[in-house]
């Protein structure tokens, strides 16, 4: 075997271990519920912002402190209060889901991120609806 | 039913246009095939003519398509979906291009325009490969032909027409107003011009109205385009059973389709920087590596090409990269335009319902090459047999994993065709060779790919799969623990690999030349390693390890490749463009990893509002600043000074003062958002700083919402001796005196009033005291409380009754009173030389094309 082909092979397993480990190390799709009975692991959840509740943000108290209660995006039975604490998220009212990515935890929802899924675009819009298109590709 | 104020003529003509595209693009396609496989040379020639005229045809169609969609939008013509989608009244001209490419349908377009402008130069400077070459550019015409086209077939929707009007583009379905009588059931008002929504459009989103978004989507296009002539060559090539020769043509055309694809990534880098909101330059976005990775391998097949030219190895893998690297670029299309991300990636997706119009994209591009090329006929019937036949059960069964193997089993097909067709040297490389090293460097950024491929295909396995995968905590360090580890090995071949020469080295001469920049390199390194004060130390020592020896390594890289240019090639820059494109990209990593180690968050809570620090394992990167108010915020002091808004849009600028507590540094920052908390919420545009050696960088989080609620926040009552002590949430108070009166000035008192004036003594947690002296009056038994307010504490202080030696004092903490904006403030070191790098890398490019395209002619002549 020429040495060419020995170090190509070593490359390439080097790659498929580092891609194991990457799904090792990736997270999991879980409901509202199964982030409770889990504390302390990381999952990703898909909710929908409570919006009967109020979202408690106050810029002068804490401009990093964000909480607000949030729905299971398939069972609406289930609900969790959500702390984030990277400041401000203006989108949230207008998103129709959200995937938040964190822990659950003291019988709250730890999130180091929230992803925002914006209503499909003009399927049912109505002309008076103004609603953006932030396609960027 | 005529609907009056309409303007249908440009519309039909634009349709008109794209149908006429689309055919003369099959016209071209069929005629230069026949160009190609007709033995006749009169038949060749009449072909030849056919094609050409076809080709042109469709050019000029498709600048037409531009023309008259430029002209619906700057005309406002609402009654067409696109104007009304993307364009309004008060949107800017420069911002109508903007506009163009923010759909699909006209981002569609742009690739096509470019792919006619590459045609035309094949036409007039191809000669014998122009046949076969502008076989596979009308192809690839006619695919994206009818991504525009909009028509159903078999209730599948193929294309969606940029000229399609509003009311026929089911918008209305479900706005009654629209309708005759308020009845969805009738037809569109014949009116519907004339009412009050159809008066202007939605208008581009106020993020993209930006001038990255004028001119970033064309240079990314026209990356994606001419990444389609290098894989049109080798087709070519392997079609005719030339792609020796091929080679020749396709080197200049891989360096320019590199410097294309690389300058449009890096200027969404710099938008992302300049005004996203990512925090950054590059967030491993999905968008982002589905143009990362055709780049990589398209670099890749570069130096295996270079190879093959030098030593005649490497020819197998260098046809494999550079078809590898156009389907690459067809596949993230279809990851970024099937909306299959989902929720992995930041930017929003439209799912425009031709997923499998994109499939059927994907898997003629990979299947039809290799039958084109095949070895021999009964290869050929092999490939056609199983790609047609699989096609109707794919449709029938719908399985997502069968789709997948149908691809793989296209990607073998045409890389085994390509690969037997063509002779392999058997003996072996020499490790002192510069190929041997070079494959090396090949193969890691080809690796580097199709790693980060298979992680942002995460979504595609979860589809495919039927599973629930998603991405790990922290998803940035997933791709930055793995390619530190690339960025090392490359950093170090390309520092060294210039110094060996083809198919042997001798040691003595190798080292006596890399000797002195390898100990400058060393000197400078260490020192920087020692001093700058790198010390990322959130991944574990492994990581911080990495970055040093990735710094180490990519300083290496800087100076190896600047010092070969006087020490190897005597400092003739024309020869040097290896080297120069080289040193680019030794600053581009060495940016890379400076600025992003050593990103330094400024607007950590410092100052007195109080944040619960145990709480929070994410440091506190949001600070609230108060009109008016000096606030430290670590190594500078900043005062938001004050907003304007333009007249024009809801955009309001915040004039933020810095002032560095050395003194070396006063300037004013002015990010800007626009508010509407209805709709979009805050959109923000950051404003930065640049200095030579580091940037500061600011954006708004949030303001005060303009249309919240009146304030509910009520004052709670404390009883109060003078000396005593009251808490409110930015500190506390202390009242130093009270005294009760009997007369007051202009008061008009009468016997028995009273008058009670307070004196306390604010301090806030920030360290500033303020004084305030509400008053109680007293008359005829009534009281009536005037309060005081402390502005910059949102502090609002009464007297609700005095008795003997104590008053009950109200305190009221509101939010209301006054105008903040909360920020987050970074500072990124030497980002500058990211840029730099950028530049020196795409020159360097650029001076080997020219040397490459000079030396074809001289052969050619």
């Amino acid at each position: 075997m020429k040495k060419i082909h020995i170090i190509m092979l070593v490359l390439i397993a080097g790659a498929i271990a580092f891609l194991v480990t990457f799904l090792k190390g990736a997270s999991t799709y879980e409901t509202v519920a199964q982030a409770k009975e889990n504390p302390g692991k990381f999952v990703h959840v898909s909710v929908k912002l409570d919006k009967s509740k109020p979202v408690d943000y106050n810029a002068q108290k804490d401009p990093n402190y964000l909480s607000f209660q949030a729905i299971d995006s398939e069972d609406s039975l289930q609900s969790m209060k959500v702390v984030y604490r990277k400041g401000a998220r203006h989108d949230l009212q207008l998103a129709t889901k959200l995937v938040l990515k964190g822990k659950f935890k003291d019988g709250q929802f730890e999130c180091n991120d929230i992803q925002t899924k914006c209503p499909s675009k003009y399927k049912d819009a109505g002309a008076t609806e103004h609603p953006q298109n932030p396609i960027v590709n | 039913m005529h609907y009056p104020g309409e303007h249908l003529l440009p519309g039909q003509l634009g349709y008109f246009f794209v149908v006429l595209s689309l055919v003369a693009s099959l016209v071209a396609t069929f005629s230069y095939f026949k160009a190609t496989t007709s033995k006749i040379q009169e038949d060749t020639v009449y072909w030849k003519r056919l094609a050409r005229w076809s080709f042109i045809i469709e050019s000029v169609s498709v600048f037409a398509i531009f023309g008259l969609l430029i002209y619906i939008l700057t005309q406002h013509l609402f009654e067409y979906k696109y104007a009304w989608q993307h364009s309004s009244k008060t949107l800017e001209f420069k911002y109508i291009f903007a506009s163009i490419w923010e759909g699909q349908e006209g981002s569609f377009l742009l690739w096509s325009f470019w792919h006619c402008i590459l045609g035309l130069i094949l036409i007039k400077t191809g000669k014998q490969w122009e046949a076969p070459v502008m076989t596979v550019v009308s192809f690839a015409q006619f695919c994206l032909g009818t991504m525009i086209i909009g028509i159903y077939i078999f209730n599948q929707k193929l294309g969606s027409n940029p000229f399609v009007l509003l009311r026929e583009s089911g918008i209305f379905d479900n706005a009654p107003g629209m309708h005759v009588d308020f009845n969805l059931a009738n037809p569109i008002r014949p009116d519907y011009l004339s009412l009050p929504q159809m008066k202007d459009g939605n208008d581009l989103n106020i993020l993209l109205q930006n001038y990255w978004m004028v001119i970033h989507p064309p240079f990314l296009f026209l990356g994606f385009a001419s990444t389609l002539i290098p894989f049109a060559f080798v087709v070519a090539g392997l079609w005719i059973k030339k792609s020796a020769e091929s080679m020749k043509m396709v080197l200049p055309w891989a360096l320019f389709a590199s410097a294309a694809l690389g300058v449009g990534i890096m200027m969404g880098a710099a938008w992302a920087y300049e005004s996203l909101n990512f925090g950054g330059y590059w967030a491993w976005d999905p968008v982002e590596n589905a143009s990362l990775v055709p780049w990589l391998v398209l670099i890749a097949g570069i130096h295996t090409l270079l190879i093959y030219k030098h030593t005649g190895r490497s020819l197998k893998a260098t046809l494999s990269f550079f078809i590898v690297a156009f389907w690459l670029i067809i596949y993230s299309t279809f990851l970024t335009r099937s909306g299959i991300l989902g929720d992995t990636s930041v930017h929003a997706f439209t799912d425009l319902g031709m997923n499998l119009q994109l499939f059927l994209f994907m898997y003629l591009v990979i299947w039809l090459p290799g039958i084109l090329f095949a070895k021999n006929k009964n290869q050929r019937n092999i490939g056609a047999i199983i790609s047609v036949g699989i096609l109707p059960i794919l449709y029938l069964l719908n399985f997502a994993w069968l789709g997948m193997l149908a691809l793989i089993a296209g990607v073998i097909y045409t890389i085994y065709q390509s690969s037997s067709s063509v002779p392999t040297i058997r003996s072996e490389e020499n490790t002192s060779s510069r190929e041997f090293w070079m494959f090396i460097g090949s193969l890691m950024f080809f690796l580097s790919a199709i790693i980060i491929i298979i992680q942002t295909s995460l979504p595609v396995f979860n589809k495919v799969f039927g599973k629930d995968v998603a991405p790990p905590e922290d998803p940035e360090f997933a791709y930055n623990s793995i390619q530190i580890f690339v960025a090392i090995i490359v950093a170090i071949l390309t520092a060294v690999t210039q110094y060996l020469k083809y198919k042997d080295t001798g040691y003595r001469f190798f080292w006596k030349k890399i000797l002195i920049p390898s100990i400058l390199s060393l000197i400078i390194a260490t020192a920087i390693v020692a001093f700058g004060q790198i010390d990322y130390v959130k991944k574990g020592p492994v990581f911080k390890a990495s970055i040093w020896l990735a710094l180490i390594c990519s300083i290496y890289a800087i100076i190896a490749n600047a010092s070969y240019i006087w020490i190897g090639l005597k400092g003739k820059l024309k020869l040097a463009g290896g080297s120069v494109a080289h040193l680019g990209f030794g600053m581009v990593l060495l940016g890379i990893l400076v600025s992003s180690s050593n990103k330094e968050t400024l607007s950590n809570n410092v100052n007195g509002i109080p944040v619960p620090l145990a709480n929070t394992e994410n440091p506190a990167e949001n600070l609230t600043l108060v009109q008016g108010l000096r606030t430290d915020m670590g190594k500078y002091w900043v005062t938001y000074e004050k907003d304007s808004s333009l007249s024009q849009k809801p955009k309001t600028f915040f004039k933020l003062k810095f002032d560095a507590k050395n003194g070396k540094e006063n300037f004013t920052l002015q990010p800007n958002a626009f508010v509407n908390y209805k709709m979009e919420g805050l959109q923000a545009n950051p404003d930065a700083k640049h200095f030579w050696d580091h940037d500061v960088f600011v954006y708004i989080t949030s303001i005060p919402d303009p249309e919240r609620k009146p304030d509910t926040s009520s004052f709670r009552s404390q009883w109060m001796k003078a000396g005593d002590t009251a808490f409110y949430s930015g500190g506390f108070m202390v009242l130093e005196r009270f005294v009760t009166e009997d007369s007051v000035p202009n008061a008009n008192f009468n016997p028995g009033d009273l008058a009670t004036a307070g004196t306390f003594k604010v301090f806030s947690k920030n360290g500033t005291s303020y004084e305030s002296t509400p008053l109680l009056l007293n008359r005829g038994g009534q009281n009536e409380s005037y309060t005081d307010t402390v502005l910059s504490e949102n502090l609002v202080l009464k007297i609700n009754k005095a008795e003997g030696n104590r008053i009950e004092a109200g305190i009221k903490d509101s939010d209301f009173l006054m105008k903040y904006v909360t920020i987050k403030a970074y500072k990124f070191p030497f980002i500058s030389l990211l840029w730099l790098g950028v530049i020196i890398t795409v020159v360097g490019i650029i001076i080997s094309m020219a040397r490459r395209i000079a030396l074809n002619r001289k052969d050619a002549a």
